[in-house]
């Protein structure tokens, strides 16, 4: 049976250049899913990339030589040996990768948790691996139940409702800064879901412009265009200072990159108008010390998780809720993966039928009084040879496919052709995909 | 007559405690129909006052400012005034809760405090002293809004630098629209108690023959005067703004009010409303 493999990493194993660099690569070009189709030993893949994590993820019958192609792939993308990169990544298999998948497209794997653009993010992956047909029978049914568990995990819990007050916040405090935000101009330094949903909600509210600051261009020109903001160099980022109003920043830097001496020095030139920073990154990006200079001021994302009411107990006793919705529904893929193999289907598709065929058979029986005991005992033969005769064929056809993807996709027709889950109801895919254009659409 | 006087007395200041409560009930409910009903009652106080004051103007034939009493009352009535109208112009609600009690305040001082009829003078029948007394009293007032602005700043810049949020955070406008405030009050105070200082000076030359006396009020007016300027100066020149105009501003007007009080009641000289 083919083994389902995960391997990426995130803004927990991997520093922020490393990330940027598969970021980069990948942006432009379609990703690497026309060389993960050319790996032999994988059946389906799937390829996801965002500012905080790479995931590859891929089914495959031999599991050792998967993995090491994989890894070497990557490397090559980056630019390195496997050896260099394999302290940044993590392998998850079967189970575990499913239950990683789950948690990302929950948002629980996320630098702000409950942010709600990965579900998104992986959408348009996915959308990229149908397209190039990498996504199989497995990998397809694994990504359209992320997503109802991503949409079970938001209606269930309230892990989505912190990450959008956080930004909600971060407005809400500018405003009782500047007042009016309109002419105010934002300055994003770096990015990450948190900062770029932050940077958003201040354009809707009227802050005039974005200007964004990224030690990468390709990744500030990529932010630009979607804000319809400018880019300025990394090193004139001090300049800056003297036109902007609110600085988002959310850079992978182990150092702060702003000092309170830095701040302190371009008040003047700035005349004294306030400055609002909103630090996103961990480990900080900016001095604390910069809140006490006089009309500067400096929040972080615990100081903006601190202002919205739902408090750090809850949040992790919803995290906790959320695990268990996971758990549950990785349990049911698990259940599904297993009646992929050949002789289960045969066996419930044999069950069904006879329970059918003597169901009618007693009803027939019951309503005749006349009949004799050899009739009944012939009419018994009779049904079961009819039944026999009908399921031969496919049974025959299910048993002798040969090539391993040919089979999953058969036997899950077979599943649904005679209705043999019970727990999924018939229409599914087409909700699916029904689901997956509105989702587009919003 | 002196009974109406006291009657129009009592009904001001009946009709600004009420706006004051209504205020302070506003604060806590933020509805606006409740902030209408105050700035009704403090309206209503605002002409009762004024007709009052006018009375009194035709029965002592100058402006009521002889008697501590009087000019307290009349201060009140410039601060009332001055917010009326900041308020019709600039719609920050929540400054009536902080300038309201101000002037029921003085209101009840004016009341409290025994006041000697002074004899008709014709020392207090002059064009600048009118002018000088007319200026310094608008002016002042004025500066009373600054100060209720100042505190209000420091208390929302408090809540927001230390990230600890009350009750005000909601209630209070943006440090922006404050520190705007702040700035208008000072463009609108300054000129206007420069104006008083100088038909002051010029008063006291014509009459009492000299242009400065050392006089305890005299030095805390020029004080008073510099304070502003500098916070003037400070503004326009390297962009001061926030916390410090907030702290200069409720340092002026602490001085105004040390000068107006205390140095009227405690110290001697011709502003102490005891020579003459």
């Amino acid at each position: 049976m083919d083994r389902i493999v995960l391997i990426g990493l995130n803004h927990k194993t991997a520093p922020v250049e490393i990330r940027e660099r598969f970021n980069v690569v990948c942006v432009d070009s379609k990703g690497p899913l026309s060389d993960l189709a050319l790996i032999r030993s994988l059946r389906e893949s799937f390829y996801l990339s965002t500012c905080n994590r790479m995931e590859v993820l891929f089914t495959t019958p031999r599991l050792d030589e998967g993995i090491s192609a994989v890894v070497g792939l990557l490397a090559q993308i980056y630019g390195q040996t496997g050896a260099a990169l394999k302290p940044y990544l993590y392998t998850y298999i079967d189970q575990d990768a499913v239950k990683h998948l789950f948690r990302v497209a929950c948002s629980l794997d996320s630098m702000v948790v409950g942010e709600p653009q990965i579900l998104g993010q992986i959408k348009d992956a996915y959308r990229q691996a149908t397209e190039a047909k990498a996504s199989g029978v497995i990998l397809n049914r694994l990504l359209h139940k992320s997503f109802s568990v991503a949409k079970r995990v938001r209606t269930e819990t309230r892990i989505g409702s912190s990450a959008v007050s956080i930004s909600y916040a971060a407005v809400e405090l500018a405003k009782k800064i500047f007042g009016e935000l309109q002419g105010k101009i934002a300055l994003l330094i770096g990015a990450g879901e948190m900062a770029e949903l932050a940077a958003e909600h201040l354009l809707n509210n009227g802050v005039e412009r974005i200007v964004i600051a990224n030690r990468t261009l390709e990744r500030a020109m990529a932010l630009a265009k979607r804000f319809k903001g400018v880019t300025v160099p990394w090193e004139e980022l001090l300049e800056e200072l003297r036109k902007t109003d609110i600085i988002i920043s959310s850079t992978g830097s182990s150092e702060p990159i702003l000092t309170s001496k830095q701040v302190r020095k371009r008040m003047r030139a700035r005349r004294n108008r306030p400055l609002f920073f909103i630090d996103i990154a961990v480990p900080r990006d900016i001095d604390p010390d910069v809140n006490h200079i006089d009309n500067v001021y400096l929040y972080n994302i615990d100081d903006l998780q601190g202002i919205i009411e739902v408090n750090r107990a809850e949040r992790i006793k919803e995290a906790g809720r959320a695990e268990h919705i996971i758990a549950a529904e990785a349990l049911k893929f698990d259940a599904w993966l297993r009646t992929l193999e050949v002789v289960p289907t045969i066996v419930s598709l044999r069950e069904k039928a006879e329970q059918i065929r003597e169901v009618e058979v007693q009803k027939t029986v019951s309503q005749l009084d006349s009949l004799s005991k050899g009739e009944i005992e012939a009419i018994h033969v009779l049904t079961q040879s009819v039944v026999r005769k009908l399921l031969h064929d496919p049974i025959l056809f299910l048993k002798r496919i040969s090539t391993r993807s040919r089979k999953d996709f058969y036997l899950d027709v077979a599943r649904k052709l005679f209705h043999l889950d019970e727990d999924q109801p018939e229409t599914e895919e087409g909700e699916d995909q029904l689901s997956l254009d509105s989702d587009k659409a919003s | 007559m002196n009974e109406s006087l006291f009657l129009f007395s009592i009904a001001t200041t009946l009709l600004y405690s009420v706006g004051t409560v209504g205020y302070l009930i506003y604060v806590v409910r933020t509805e606006l129909v409740i902030h209408r009903i105050a700035y009704g009652f403090l309206l209503a106080g605002f002409l009762s006052h004024s007709l009052g004051l006018a009375l009194l103007i035709g029965q002592i034939k100058q402006l009521p400012v002889t008697t501590l009493p009087q000019s307290f009352s009349l201060f009140a009535w410039a601060i009332v005034g001055s917010y009326l109208a900041f308020q019709l112009k600039f719609n920050i609600r929540v400054l009536g809760t902080f300038v309201s009690p101000l002037a029921v305040i003085f209101m009840i001082l004016s009341s409290a405090i025994p006041g000697r009829i002074i004899p008709d003078s014709q020392l207090f029948k002059s064009f600048w002293l009118t002018l000088h007394v007319t200026t310094i009293f608008i002016g002042n007032a004025i500066f009373a809004l600054a100060f209720c602005a100042g505190i209000m700043y420091l208390l929302q810049e408090r809540q927001i630098k230390t990230k600890s949020f009350g009750l005000l955070y909601r209630r209070l406008p943006s440090l922006e629209t404050l520190d705007s405030l702040n700035y208008v009050c000072l463009t609108f105070g300054f000129p206007l108690i420069t104006i008083g200082l100088i038909s002051g000076f010029i008063y006291a030359g014509a009459v009492l023959h000299s242009f400065w006396h050392w006089d305890p009020k005299e030095i805390l007016a020029v004080l008073t005067w510099l304070i502003y300027a500098v916070l003037l100066h400070e503004r326009l020149a390297v962009g001061w703004r926030g916390r410090r105009a907030a702290i200069m501003a409720i340092i002026g007007f602490s001085i105004i009010l040390v000068t107006f009080v205390g140095a009227s009641l405690i110290l001697k000289g011709h502003h102490s409303f005891k020579f003459v």
